[in-house]
């Protein structure tokens, strides 16, 4: 399997057995890169990213983590689980941070950073504080280990939902809109947090509807539209030299704006 | 009868009244809960006929996904809150007597109105916790999940506190309704606080015994209403 960290094969999810939203979407990441995916709305970006992280089922296709199988089709061409056992350390692999930030609001910033790890992880309480100090200094809140998110601003609570997700030691972390719950002059400083991981060669997966920071920082860029792959490739050329019609055709409608 | 004697009464009786509410909080507030996970089960034995997602909605697939113990609960609800508490504590009291013949104890009467109390406030409880569970976003739950929480600790540690945040003000309604309903107790015959001032009322040919003990339950309810708000305020802290 070499350096794959995800492997997603053939994903297909139907809603309702009516609304087909993924259409046979093929994808790896390897290790240290950063893979963009924009797309139109409703076009399957959040459903993928959801189905990448065992949050929605898929209904037919395969999915990997470091080699190791979650999901594969049957025999009935359906979906097939791995065990919950399998699961839970699939689940280890990876962190998500949400659009709307998800933090635990009856905990202390600290308490989101350290629950997890050790409730989940078993790590000890003083590593368990230590590593989430060093996560706070790094996204400049070491001030607010004691502050509950609803006194934090929607900056501020994206850059612990990250903490909370890197606390967990993630072998990949995928982002569903980061920025897109807050106001314009907070998207910087989580897409400078963003940048700053993709230096440290964190493997990473962004939805996002920030076209220039997509081409910056992410390696790879995929357009996806109606459930299917529609452009793929180097981020420079897919947002700045788009060969597919309907690609153009979202960027300049996001240039407008 | 003097005031003071009437006032002797009542408070011999309130110790009753209290015994009742306490007895009645102390069980029906964890069995709401289990009450609650039953209403919310989605337990359905036959769903794996169904496994295929078509989207047609025929009479065998409503079959397939029938879900027994939430049918069960539901009805249980429904029932509870849909007749006079006064006619369920004579049920259970009388119930066992009438269709088993089985012949009761002078301990059963006392046993028989905790109990009544109990599974008709598990009711108001557990509908209450539903609201209150369901109204907690879904992200809670999701993130819960990516970072490795089991169903367990997702609802002990996540969704439970902010359930209670959540669910204190419906809470502290059905407590101060609960203080008031004691006074029920009196179809059993039991001598709590209202059973007692009816009496002296009936065979004195006064009126004040009631009042009395209107007053004893708006102060002990101003007690009630103050103690929540403490508990209320007390998780202040996050919203």
């Amino acid at each position: 399997m070499g350096t794959n960290i995800l492997k997603l094969q053939n994903v297909r999810k139907v809603f309702d057995g009516k609304l087909e939203v993924l259409k046979d979407i093929s994808l790896t990441v390897d290790r240290g890169e950063v893979v963009g995916i924009i797309g139109p709305s409703g076009s399957g970006k959040s459903t993928l990213l959801r189905c990448a992280t065992l949050l929605t089922e898929m209904s037919s296709g395969e999915l990997s983590y470091l080699g190791e199988k979650a999901v594969w089709t049957g025999e009935d061409g359906r979906a097939e689980y791995a065990d919950k056992k399998t699961l839970r350390k699939i689940r280890g692999y990876f962190g998500l941070v949400f659009q709307n930030f998800n933090l635990f609001p009856h905990y202390s910033v600290l308490k989101n950073l350290i629950d997890a790890p050790i409730s989940v992880l078993g790590m000890n309480r003083e590593e368990a504080k230590e590593n989430a100090y060093a996560l706070l200094r790094k996204m400049g809140l070491e001030d607010k280990a004691d502050a509950y998110p609803c006194q934090l601003s929607g900056g501020q609570q994206q850059r612990v939902a990250i903490a909370r997700a890197l606390a967990m030691k993630p072998e990949i972390l995928f982002f569903d809109e980061p920025t897109s719950a807050l106001d314009p002059e907070l998207t910087g400083e989580i897409l400078k947090v963003i940048r700053q991981l993709a230096e440290e060669e964190m493997t990473m997966v962004i939805v996002t509807h920030e076209m220039n920071f997509a081409r910056d920082v992410a390696d790879r860029i995929i357009f996806m539209d109606e459930g299917v792959i529609v452009e793929e490739g180097d981020s420079r050329s897919v947002i700045d030299n788009p060969h597919e019609e309907r690609t153009k055709r979202f960027l300049s409608r996001m240039n407008e704006k | 009868m003097s005031f003071a004697l009437i006032l002797k009464h009542l408070s011999e009786g309130f110790l009753h009244t209290l015994l009742i509410f306490a007895l009645t909080l102390i069980f029906s507030l964890p069995l709401g809960l289990a009450v609650c996970g039953g209403r919310m089960s989605k337990f359905a034995p036959l769903k794996f006929l169904i496994k295929d997602n078509t989207g047609e909605k025929s009479l065998l697939k409503k079959i397939c996904s029938f879900e027994p113990i939430k049918a069960v609960f539901s009805f249980f609800i429904a029932i509870l809150r849909g007749t006079p508490l006064m006619l369920q504590l004579l049920v259970v009291c009388y119930g066992p007597y009438y269709i088993f013949g089985i012949t009761l104890s002078s301990e059963w009467k006392f046993l028989a109105l905790i109990i009544g109390f109990v599974i008709n406030y598990s009711a108001y409880f557990a509908e209450i916790y539903r609201a209150g569970i369901e109204s907690i976003p879904e992200g809670q739950r999701e993130a819960a999940q990516v970072l490795g929480y089991n169903k367990a600790q997702t609802f002990f540690k996540i969704i439970l506190p902010q359930m209670v945040k959540r669910t204190l003000p419906p809470i502290t309604n059905e407590v101060i309704t609960l203080v008031k309903d004691t006074s029920l107790a009196f179809v059993l015959s039991h001598d709590e606080m209202f059973t007692i001032a009816k009496r002296i009322a009936a065979a004195q040919t006064t009126f004040m015994p009631l009042l009395v003990a209107g007053v004893f339950y708006f102060i002990f309810n101003a007690i009630v209403a103050y103690v929540m708000s403490k508990i209320e305020n007390s998780m202040r802290y996050y919203s």
